[in-house]
């Protein structure tokens, strides 16, 4: 038997969530959370090709936070198996020999449940390389799930013990501490947003948000991409830190963005009624890497016309009006690839693990925060408010009992 | 009779005194031993000044009557200071008015029909038709303004400017088009203090960024000592070079007028006294004031003071060639203003009121306070700085980090990035000033809105270059704490909280001297 946090299926929990988790936050992690500890069967490993993973440290990602506060669109409904244990961003041990992999090998996960972790024939995303656009993610012989921590039969990071195929597993180097591997998958995934967007040389870049993804977006971008200026939109002082630290040219609180933006680009700068303010002109590229409806909509508002946004957050809602005026190119940027057309086909994650080994990480990787399982409440209170308490990522560590 | 200015002693009988600070003042009790300046009290005014205007017209310095220089055909071109002086704004008919309706009188005389007034706000902010109007009066303005003929100058309007070339110095001489193809300008002067008019009227109020920089800059500002003291002013040596240069190429005829020192109407008079003097109604005024005050929303008190205007009299018009008129006009400030202080001090102390040049009609921001006391008030000296360099400035104004978007938008983005990131003058006019003073949106709101230029922010800074390139401590009394950090400045609740603040650079029994201002004054310091 292993613990593990089960997120199940309460409609009364997330209309609540929904409802007054915005004015009172508390509730997200208290009576409207739709999580449990539990105690359970192991998962087991029985198809060739899958091991089980004891779990070292997994993080508590937005798009987690977001489920669990009823804020994920329903569009997900369908591509999820309840009950289901959350936790994609993983560092763990092999219990079991995983092919090449022996027994006790520590690895992270790439958590997207792909055509070969499902045993169907390869979808013509898969055979590209694409892996994060597997057409398959609710068929074979696994429950419908889009990654590892979303599907019911695969157990997830929040528990002692998961299961995971060959294909979605990395092996660590030594060099790595275990903070520093957990902020693989997040930084894969920054990896991927930074060449999604397509940098040309020179380009302005604007990276609204500051939490770990968008400090890792911007390390990926200056890191991997020619960009020119960066300007990172930070709410609190130890982002604006690391944002510096990361590459970012110009950092700006929320409310001064747009104004910042108009200055370093020149443009010009509209208001509208009901206080709607935009630009004429603004930056070559914009990643949203908050996913909420203000930070999309800065995105679209800071982008010159004929430029690119890319959502990297898990979007809300957003008035779309600048994309379509100024011909903007919005793109997603969801998980990572396998193969990265980008970057001469590497696989997102080895260009991830190479960035992780570097100075700017291992700073970063030694405020990883971690709690033991049974504190849930506390870890899940503390990742809401991360920025404001000064934690790039908030873990759970299952082998921790204090 | 009025009394000159002088040097009070602060001993035991000594009241508290008058300090301006913002939109209000306090009465301070200074240390026993503090200097305090008074200006001279207001000089009387002209009994007829249509009368004086008529005379200096007529009888001109260094050139022919106005009469004679104004022919039917030519084109003449009025110029004339905008909003940014006198402060407070003047009770109407404003001075201008008097002297532009003389002009035009003369000119229609003459049969002169090409006419165009242009109000010479540099990279000011243009005035409004109601500011144009105040100036101008109504008569002017409507004959004038519909027909497009009385207009703001505008500094970017590359259609409009002529480079008319360069002084001896490699300065770029560039003004507004019209002004230099006329075949006469008249600039219509009000000469508050000592640092306004004779060269700095047309080859700065009429001039581009491409002149202005010549003399707008952190260097030139660091090396005049003073701004109103002309002799030692680089700023105005190469404003004289600039307009030594035009007057070659162009006829000028420079009119002058210099106020008295009446700048609070009633019930503010008191403020003009000196306080000892205060009788029973002005012991009453001053309590109603600051009673009302206190209560009065931050909205009304703003509307209290700005709503003033000020019942000056006339003390002096002088015509004609524009050194020569100068030299008159200067005579006549400095008889109004200059006050003989012995010796520097350690610590100088200046209250800085509600208006500056640049919000009248608008708000003080923090880089505009630090104009008004580090730059203007700091510079209120002739001879040597009436702090001895080392020593500390003790300012007085709420410094509130409250802009007027209208108004002042760069000033905004330079609060906010600018001074983040240096405040030293010289390190950010060499990093930003030109994006400043290119960036389309600036220029665009200071072509078609009332914004101040989008350089104008960083004038407003080296305008302090000299005073905080002269002393180590500068803290504001009753200063925002977080706006007067962003200044590099310190702030402190009380007089001897500063005063204790800068004991390590001035000891703990420091000579102090109050410059008890406004009215104006320059203290004259040997």
């Amino acid at each position: 038997m292993i613990l593990a946090l089960e997120m199940f299926r309460s409609v009364p929990r997330m209309v609540a969530a929904k409802a007054v988790g915005g004015r009172i936050p508390g509730i997200l992690s208290g009576p409207a959370a739709p999580l449990r500890l539990v105690s359970r069967e192991q998962p087991a490993a029985s198809r060739p090709g899958w091991a089980r993973v004891r779990v070292r440290l997994s993080g508590i990602c937005g798009s987690d936070l977001g489920a669990l506060s009823g804020r994920t669109s329903l569009y997900f409904s369908g591509l999820v198996s309840m009950p289901f244990v959350p936790g994609h961003e993983v560092v763990g041990d092999l219990m079991d020999d995983c092919d090449d992999l022996p027994s006790g090998t520590r690895v992270v996960l790439d958590s997207v449940l792909t055509c070969a972790a499902r045993g169907v024939e390869p979808c013509a995303s898969c055979s590209a390389g694409a892996t994060n656009r597997c057409d398959r993610i609710t068929v074979g012989h696994l429950a419908p799930g889009l990654q590892t921590g979303f599907c019911a039969d695969t157990g997830g990071g929040w528990s002692q013990v998961f299961i995971a195929h060959r294909s979605q597993l990395h092996a660590v180097p030594d060099d790595l501490t275990d903070e520093q591997a957990v902020l693989v998958e997040p930084l894969a995934c920054a990896v991927h947003t930074a060449l999604r967007a397509r940098v040309n040389r020179g380009d302005h870049v604007l990276v609204s948000g500051a939490g770990s993804v968008g400090l890792l977006t911007t390390l990926a971008l200056r890191e991997l991409t020619p960009a020119g200026d960066i300007t990172v939109v930070a709410k609190h002082a130890h982002q604006r830190d690391l944002a510096r630290d990361f590459g970012a040219t110009d950092v700006v609180v929320p409310d001064e963005a747009l104004r910042g933006v108009r200055r370093s680009t020149r443009a010009f700068h509209v208001r509208g009624q009901l206080g709607r303010s935009y630009l004429l002109g603004g930056v070559d590229i914009a990643i949203d890497a908050v996913g909420s409806r203000k930070s999309v909509e800065q995105a679209l508002h800071a982008t010159k016309a004929g430029g690119r946004v890319v959502l990297s957050g898990m979007p809300a809602v957003a008035d779309l009006s600048a994309a379509w005026f100024r011909e903007l190119e919005v793109i997603g940027s969801y998980a990572s690839a396998s193969r990265e057309p980008a970057a001469d086909g590497r696989g997102s994650f080895d260009l991830a693990m190479e960035l992780a080994a570097g100075g700017g990480v291992a700073d970063v990787a030694s405020g990883v925060v971690s709690y033991p399982l049974h504190r849930w409440r506390e870890a899940l209170d503390h990742a809401h408010s991360a920025g404001r308490l000064g934690a790039v990522k908030v873990t759970f560590d299952p082998r921790s009992s204090r | 009779m009025s009394r000159p200015g002088f040097v009070l002693e602060v001993d035991d009988r000594t009241p508290p005194l008058v300090v301006h600070e913002g939109e209000g003042f306090r009465l301070e009790e200074f240390p026993l031993g503090t200097q305090v300046v008074y200006p001279p009290e207001s000089l009387p005014a002209m009994s007829d000044v249509d009368e004086a205007i008529q005379h200096a017209l007529l009888h001109p310095e260094g050139s022919d009557p106005l009469p004679s220089l104004l022919r039917s055909g030519m084109r003449l071109t009025i110029a004339f200071d905008d909003i940014s002086i006198p402060l407070p704004p003047m009770r109407k008919p404003d001075i201008r008015q008097r002297i532009i309706e003389a002009v035009l009188t003369m000119a229609a005389d003459a049969g002169v029909d090409d006419v165009e007034l242009i109000s010479a706000n540099a990279l000011h902010r243009r005035l409004t038709n109601a500011e144009l109007k105040d100036i101008v009066g109504e008569r002017v303005f409507r004959s004038f303004h519909p027909q497009g003929l009385l207009y703001n100058h505008d500094a970017e309007d590359r259609g409009n400017l002529l480079h008319v070339g360069m002084t001896d110095q490699d300065e770029d001489v560039e003004i507004n088009r019209r002004a230099a193809e006329s075949d006469l300008l008249i600039y219509v002067n009000v000469n508050l203090v000592a640092m306004d008019g004779g060269h700095k009227s047309v080859p700065i109020g009429l001039a581009s960024y491409k002149s202005l920089r010549h003399h707008h800059n952190s260097k030139t500002m660091v090396r005049s000592h003073s701004f109103m003291d002309m002799e030692k002013s680089h700023l105005h040596h190469s404003a004289w070079r600039m307009g030594r240069m035009l007057a070659d190429h162009l006829k000028i005829f420079t009119i002058e007028t210099t106020l008295n020192n009446d700048v609070f109407p009633k019930p503010y008079d008191f403020l003009l006294k000196r306080e000892w003097e205060w009788g029973v109604k002005d012991q009453a005024s001053m309590l109603a004031v600051r009673r009302g005050l206190a209560l009065a929303p931050d909205k009304l008190r703003h509307k209290m003071f700005h709503d003033l205007r000020a019942p000056y009299g006339v003390t002096g018009v002088h015509a004609g060639e524009t050194e020569a008129v100068h030299a008159k006009t200067l005579a006549n400030v400095h008889r109004q203003q200059m006050v003989e202080v012995q010796g520097q001090s350690d610590v100088l102390v200046l209250g800085v009121p509600y208006l500056g040049p640049y919000n009248v009609n608008s708000v003080m921001n923090p880089i505009l306070a630090t104009c008004m006391g580090l730059g203007y008030y700091f510079n209120s000296y002739r001879g040597q700085p009436v702090v001895r360099r080392g020593g500390a400035v003790i300012l007085y104004h709420p410094v509130k980090p409250d802009f007027n978007q209208l108004h002042h938008p760069s000033y905004v983005d330079f609060y906010e990035e600018v001074l983040a990131e240096s405040t030293d003058p010289a390190v950010i006019e060499a990093k930003h000033e030109e994006a400043y003073a290119t960036d389309p949106w600036y220029v665009h709101l200071y072509r078609t809105s009332h914004a101040y230029h989008g350089v104008h922010p960083f004038y407003m800074w080296y305008w302090a270059a000299h005073a905080m390139d002269h002393v180590e401590e500068v803290v504001w009394v009753g200063g925002d704490r977080r706006a007067v950090g962003r200044m590099g400045f310190r702030a402190a609740s009380t007089l001897a909280d500063a005063l204790e603040m800068v004991s390590g650079t001035v000891g703990s029994s420091p000579s102090i001297t109050y410059l008890r201002n406004p009215p104006h004054l320059i203290a004259d310091v040997h």
